[in-house]
């Protein structure tokens, strides 16, 4: 019986050994994202982002997007319910982070669409076709113009507008910004300036709510 | 306690028991230590690095099975996947550190094994953890093969 008190004990160690660390080392990460954040504070809405629901609303979350990432549609729907069930208290940022390759060409294509005052339509566009148009984790900018048929926009003008280089300078930008705040992945959110530090929907819409009871 | 530690050493080493337990022990302190890297730090485990991991995590239920009832057969499962572990391990360092050439190692672009992420101390590289682990298991077990055979 002694060898089996001695497993048991030595397994015991190793695992309250494993966890605390594990515990003290996400806690350290997360004050240093918070203080990241906060130091790059203005770099986190640029005049140029697109913005919806209320401007004046006292939360404000910025997401970071890929319009080829799964997750960033999956999270679309919840966001604008989280929304919806605070009508007026949510202004959402987004932010480009054209991650997967020849992404940024979808998001040059939003861009264009947005000179024609349909971007979100563009957006939900992707969002709800993607699987038209990305294949092996890739997008194919020539699928989703397919897409784009139903939207009534005007495909001569969006093809010009869509090369411009203001539209690949603010990609450009929002990269850059993404590196300073530290946004790796996508989605990648903040609710009035914090860092939403463990990803989940639950996460989300505790740190929107707790961000709202805060200002009300 | 305090009269002989070559002699206290000696009789460590003397129990059989023993030195399945210390394998047992380097086998999960380098199984959960490689998770804490991936799932805690959120290191990528490169390719290498997963062949390393397919070797050495089975061992922490090897030595575990061995230990309670004792089964002294235990060298005859472990000791293969020690060694090949152990030469995933030496090619991972032959890689990052030059002596293979870069355009022959199997990683994917994504996470490469040339590139050292990590260094503790300034020289401690996860795959050199992972030679130490195996050839300190490797070791232990050639000890304990010598003595359950006398």
């Amino acid at each position: 019986m002694k060898k089996l008190s001695i497993i048991i004990t030595a397994l015991l160690v190793l695992l309250s050994v494993f966890a605390v660390a594990s515990y003290v080392y996400k806690q350290e990460k997360a004050d240093q994202a918070g203080e990241n954040a906060q130091k790059n504070a203005s770099v986190l809405v640029r005049d140029y982002s697109p913005t919806l629901g209320n401007k004046e609303a006292k939360v404000t979350i910025v997401e970071f997007f890929d319009p080829a990432c799964g997750t960033c549609s999956a999270f679309y729907p919840l966001v604008k319910q989280l929304m919806s069930e605070h009508p007026g208290k949510i202004n959402l940022v987004l932010r480009y982070l054209p991650l997967h390759p020849n992404s940024d060409v979808i998001v040059s294509i939003f861009e264009a669409a947005r000179l024609q005052g349909k971007f979100w339509q563009t957006l939900e566009r992707a969002y709800t076709t993607q699987q038209a148009w990305i294949e092996h984790h890739t997008a194919r900018p020539e699928q989703f113009w397919l897409q784009l048929g139903v939207l009534g926009l005007d495909m001569e003008r969006l093809n010009t507008d869509m090369q411009s280089p203001e539209v690949a300078r603010r990609v450009q930008q929002d990269l850059q910004d993404a590196q300073q705040l530290n946004v790796r992945k996508t989605p990648g959110f903040f609710v009035n300036g914090k860092p939403l530090i463990e990803f989940g929907y639950q996460q989300l819409r505790q740190l929107v709510q707790s961000e709202i009871k805060a200002t009300e | 306690m305090s009269d002989s530690p070559n002699k206290q050493s000696a009789a460590l080493l003397n129990n059989q028991w023993l030195l399945i337990f210390i394998c047992w022990l380097i086998a999960t302190i380098a199984t959960l230590g490689s998770l804490f890297f991936s799932e805690v730090m959120g290191l990528k485990p490169c390719v290498l690095c997963w062949y390393q991991r397919i070797f050495m995590y089975p061992l922490v239920i090897v030595f575990l099975s061995a230990m309670w009832p004792t089964d002294r057969t235990v060298f005859r499962y472990a000791f293969p996947l020690a060694i090949i572990g152990w030469c995933f391990a030496v090619y991972h360092y032959l890689v990052y550190s030059g002596y293979i050439p870069e355009s022959l190692q199997p990683c994917s672009e994504d996470v490469s094994c040339a590139k050292i992420d990590l260094e503790l101390l300034g020289f401690i590289t996860i795959p050199m953890l992972s030679i130490l682990s195996y050839t300190a298991i490797i070791l232990l077990l050639i000890i304990y093969r010598k003595k359950t055979l006398s």
